[in-house]
């Protein structure tokens, strides 16, 4: 029953979603290209061999790396936990884990201080303790995981959700215990789904700002992140901090890319069962 | 699509619309608005400033002097720049980016510590485990605090320097790593440690060390409110707003600007 007007409709239709489409792409690619399109390649290597870029990146390197190895020994097993049992209030601490995702990091940061600042709720425990992270490296570690975590565990639990009980159950049946099933079976299943999750806490991670200039202080080789590296040199040397930025955008994409590689380009949350 | 849908669907842009129309409408009236980058430790003086402003309002983008600058440097264009140096603003004139700058502000840089500290001089700062809080090399109150350390010994420059512990982009940071208990010291403008409201304590630099702190203010070029502009700044050299730069504690221009 489809008219001419009907069939003009579906037209112009079509040419709006892709109108929208071209629109997108050009918004979130602009800025990105402009960082590159200022800082020729000449000059990116030459921004990696000052001493403050140099520690700035590595630090980055080293914090993010710590960040998404806790993230993933103790976010696994949780996710794990709340995916396959039914357990008391399990919404509410499912937002919970969420909530992070859609603080304002100047909030996380804030929030970090008040917990585990030197006058925060268990400042005194942590400090008899002699645990210091407010101006340390340790600082910084604690915000990536504070904001990159939720990121990480909520791919995590989706992906579990989504195996086919039949399989896990069947493991069950051949006699393997829930730790055997979980590393031989679940995860392997579960992998391309919690890869993603990891790639995305880990960009998260690297791109952190707010928090970790709340918590942890910026001081060179301590605790100044590329991000917060970036922010100082944007003051005084505009093309070292584009080259900074350049060489964070490239890092991050063949991060991501590397990670999708892994996944195979599994759809997030939804694993492919091979 | 059904009709309904289609008239709910309908209903719900025009809604939008109206939404849009009218927030833009809140922009729009008759006073003209005037934007001021301004350093961040200007914050408490400038927002009482405003309320004294009949015929104008003002919307302020508060942050480090360096950053404000850079911005303008890339093409942003308030319609003031208020430095908490002269350095930044006359670096603009020179490039013709802003009108001939006026300084219309001094202030004191002091040692500030968190309310009742056992740091009560310059050279406990010294002790080892002192954590010490500081601008950014190019953040004005971080290069006066650099003058200040130039004028020490150059033992007791490093012995301090290795405390430095964190370096802010603005005094907002430094106020804020001082009253979360964060870091021992830090130097800060005696007008934010008066803001801090009773958290912070100043202690006095010697005047042999005490570095000359003048504010500078200049009219951005290519203002389409010159006149308010003008007016704006008019009013802090004699008039409403130099009444509440003396209340929050800054100083009359230095005579060697």
């Amino acid at each position: 029953m489809r008219s001419a007007p009907g069939a003009w409709c579906s037209r112009a239709f079509a040419a709006l979603l892709a109108a929208c489409l071209v629109a997108v792409l050009a918004f979130l690619a602009l800025p990105i290209l402009a960082i590159f399109v200022h800082s020729p390649p000449s000059r990116l290597i030459s921004a990696l061999g000052e001493p403050t870029a140099r520690k700035a990146l590595l630090l980055s390197l080293e914090t993010t790396a710590i960040a998404i190895a806790v993230i993933l020994a103790v976010g696994t097993p949780a996710a794990w936990l709340l995916a396959t049992r039914t357990l008391p209030a399990q919404n509410a601490m499912l937002t919970l884990i969420e909530l992070p995702l859609v603080l304002p990091p100047a909030v996380a940061g804030i929030g970090l201080l008040a917990a585990l600042g030197p006058e925060g709720i268990i400042g005194g425990v942590l400090s008899s303790l002699h645990i210091e992270l407010v101006l340390q490296t340790a600082g910084v570690v604690v915000a990536l995981v504070f904001v990159s975590a939720p990121f990480y565990i909520r791919q995590a639990h989706a992906s579990f959700l989504a195996l086919d009980r039949s399989v896990l159950e069947a493991s069950a049946d051949l006699g393997a215990r829930e730790p055997t099933t979980l590393l031989r079976v679940a995860l392997p299943i579960a992998r391309p789904g919690l890869l993603v999750g990891l790639a995305l806490a880990w960009g998260r991670a690297l791109g952190e700002f707010g928090a970790t200039l709340m918590f942890a202080g910026s001081f060179a080789g301590v605790t100044q992140t590329a991000p917060l590296a970036i922010y100082d040199q944007f003051a005084t040397d505009l093309p070292a901090a584009l080259a900074l930025s350049a060489v964070l955008v490239a890092a991050s994409a063949v991060l991501l890319g590397a990670i999708k590689l892994a996944g195979r380009g599994a759809a997030p949350g939804l694993p492919a069962l091979r | 699509m059904t009709r309904g849908r289609r008239g709910r669907l309908l209903a719900a842009l025009a809604a939008l619309a109206l939404v849009a129309g009218a927030l833009a409408g809140c922009g729009g009236s008759s006073k003209p608005e005037l934007k001021i980058s301004a350093a961040a430790s200007l914050t408490k003086a400038f927002n009482a400033y405003a309320q004294t402003l009949k015929n104008m309002k003002v919307a302020y983008s508060f942050a480090g002097s360096d950053a404000l600058a850079a911005q303008i440097e890339q093409g942003v264009r308030p319609d003031v720049f208020a430095s908490a140096n002269t350095k930044l603003p006359s670096a603009l004139y020179a490039k013709q980016l802003v009108e001939k700058p006026v300084v219309f502000a001094g202030n004191k840089l002091v040692l500030a510590v968190p309310a009742g500290s056992h740091i009560h001089s310059l050279e406990d700062l010294a002790k080892p485990g002192t954590t010490i809080a500081v601008g950014t090399a190019t953040v004005p109150v971080g290069a006066y605090t650099e003058t200040v350390l130039g004028r020490l010994s150059p033992a007791e420059k490093a012995q301090i320097a290795k405390n430095i512990r964190d370096r802010e982009p603005s005094v907002d940071g430094i106020v804020g790593k001082l009253s979360e208990g964060a870091v021992d010291a830090g130097f800060l403008y005696a007008t934010d440690v008066k803001a801090a409201a009773g958290k912070l304590e100043a202690i006095d630099l010697p005047p042999s060390l005490q570095p000359n702190v003048a504010y500078g203010i200049a009219v951005v070029k290519g203002t389409s409110h010159g006149a308010q502009a003008r007016e704006f700044i008019a009013g802090l050299l004699q008039g409403a707003g130099l009444q509440e730069l003396a209340k929050a504690g800054f100083l009359p221009p230095p005579s060697t600007g």
